[in-house]
């Protein structure tokens, strides 16, 4: 009888961010696929072990279209992840899944650190090249010359920010995975606020708060601390597991590699 | 222009019952029409508070389904005629209960009182969120403790989306009445004081009833502590909490009986 009653432990779904190369394919395809051939003779395996995203927007191949150019690509040796801008009926289930809501970042080495010093030790092959990183920011489009100057494509940012002007009340649940949740008033004891960036909360926070789903580097600040658990991208720390002497004061809760951090603010 | 109030908490046994009856007695004193209507199908109390559960013919339920007309089930009050009550019935559940038959019923009412004042039942389903449906004000009636609070704090934000008003983005009217209220024991933090409470709800408040053995023994005689002693210190509370309603401003005092008893002791030393 107890066997039947006792809960079962939830599934924790995390969200993650990675970087994926984009390839465009441009019509016609027959020329594309030469210029991705002649590519490919100057860095053989530079798509080795990478993630492929292929966006046909641009190209609107249609379904056998599709399952053609995948084919080239397989070919050639690259392994698509995830296709962008299909119609979903031309997909059939052997593909890769549509992905949607994909927003253009930098080239893959640009601004982010982290990234670029990975990226010679995962990319064995292009690591030999005295041009690497400008072959890398130039691979999405696969145009001009590999010795061009690395282009800062500008970001487009949209004001994604949530701003709620109430008090969120026990029992709901506020989900903005786009960006920063502002909330003027407080957080109930039993309320939720999930963002994909940081959270702020200009009066108490009793409840949860859950920053990050899309950024470590997302933060959590409050003007009085009485949460029931605070967590940022995946890491989390309840009530009891937070330093005494910071209830009740104004604070900021921040990430430091796999630690979190909390202080006053 | 008639009102529908909502009486709610979320948590059972805070005081929505025993509010319902002294403020609707209150407002009737008052020479306003009331009347009360228990949405608590199932578990009907309203009609032992108001000491009328031996008149109960028709019910709620007769009425939403069409069994029996308004007149025949409602039950005029014999201390105050201006007070009314429309009881539960305590062999149905709340899923006999029709949204479209609660609107009519509802409709119906406030061409007749000026006052609908519902009883809701504790917790946040059908029979809680009918109750709250056509909802012009809520009284959302809180104990100076944790979790009392924690689960009005819910039915503010159910209020906020649930509600008719809410559906059309307007609001509706919301008071904060604490009940149970023990000034000595806030005193020495073993309860939350006014403000905690205040300030985590953040709803205007309507009043504070002080905790009184009055109330007990009121309900138990089947009278609204306003009727019953109106003299008591929560009689006092609800009654200024009715004048609120009514739109007076009035300083918020929490009434107590010390004073009473006191000159009680003094009188009988005297003598």
């Amino acid at each position: 009888m107890t066997e039947a009653a006792r809960p079962r432990h939830s599934i924790r779904f995390h969200g993650r961010s990675y970087h994926a190369m984009v390839l465009a394919p441009e019509p016609p395809v027959t020329n594309w696929l030469a210029e991705l051939d002649t590519w490919l003779e100057r860095s053989p395996g530079f798509f080795f072990g990478r993630p492929v995203v292929l966006d046909v927007a641009v190209l609107q191949p249609g379904k056998q279209g599709l399952a053609e150019l995948l084919q080239n690509l397989a070919g050639r040796n690259i392994k698509v992840m995830g296709i962008e801008g299909a119609e979903p009926f031309w997909l059939d289930f052997a593909m890769p899944p549509l992905l949607l809501s994909g927003r253009q970042t930098s080239a893959v080495p640009g601004d982010d650190p982290p990234a670029a010093a990975e990226a010679p030790a995962s990319a064995p092959f292009s690591g030999s090249d005295p041009d690497a990183a400008a072959a890398l920011s130039d691979a999405p489009s696969l145009q001009g010359d590999a010795s061009a100057p690395p282009v800062a494509p500008a970001i487009p940012r949209q004001p994604n920010s949530l701003l709620l002007d109430n008090q969120v009340r026990s029992g709901q649940c506020i989900v903005h995975p786009e960006g920063d949740v502002i909330v003027v008033g407080s957080v109930a004891s039993g309320a939720e606020v999930i963002a994909g960036g940081s959270i702020h909360v200009y009066g108490t926070l009793r409840g949860r708060a859950i920053a990050g789903s899309r950024d470590a580097r997302a933060r959590i600040f409050c003007r009085k601390l009485e949460a029931e658990l605070v967590s940022i991208d995946g890491l989390y720390m309840v009530a009891d597991d937070m330093p005494a002497h910071l209830r009740g004061q104004p604070i900021q809760v921040w990430l430091d590699g796999d630690s979190m951090m909390m202080a006053q603010d | 222009m008639a009102k529908v109030l909502v009486v709610t908490s979320g948590k059972g046994g805070v005081g929505k019952t025993t509010s319902t009856a002294a403020l609707g007695a209150a407002l009737a004193t008052a020479g306003k029409n009331v009347v009360l209507i228990d949405f608590d199908v199932g578990l009907r109390n309203l009609d032992l508070v108001m000491g009328a559960e031996r008149r109960v013919v028709y019910d709620l339920i007769n009425v939403v389904q069409g069994d029996a007309k308004l007149a025949q089930a409602l039950i005029r009050d014999k201390r105050v005629p201006a007070l009314h009550l429309l009881p539960a019935s305590q062999t149905r559940d709340k899923d006999a209960l029709s949204e479209e038959g609660v609107a009519r019923v509802i409709a119906e009412l406030r061409e007749k009182f000026d006052w609908v004042i519902c009883d809701s039942p504790a917790g946040i389903e059908r029979g809680a969120t009918l109750a709250m449906r056509h909802a012009d004000v809520a009284i959302v009636v809180t104990n100076p403790e944790v979790s009392s609070v924690r689960d009005s704090d819910r039915m503010i934000g159910l209020l906020d989306s649930k509600t008719e008003k809410a559906e059309k983005g307007e609001r509706v009217e919301k008071h904060l009445l604490i009940t149970r209220f023990d000034a000595a024991r806030a005193g020495r933090g073993e309860m939350l004081n006014v403000e905690d409470v205040l300030e985590i709800l953040s709803i205007p408040l309507l009043g504070i009833i002080p905790e009184s053995f009055e109330v007990l023994r009121a309900s138990n005689l089947g009278s609204p502590v306003t009727l019953n002693n109106p003299m008591s210190a929560p009689a006092r509370a609800y009654f200024d909490a009715a004048k609120r309603l009514n739109g007076e401003a009035l300083d918020m005092t929490i009434p107590s009986d010390r004073k009473g008893l006191f000159g009680k002791l003094f009188g009988r030393r005297a003598a």
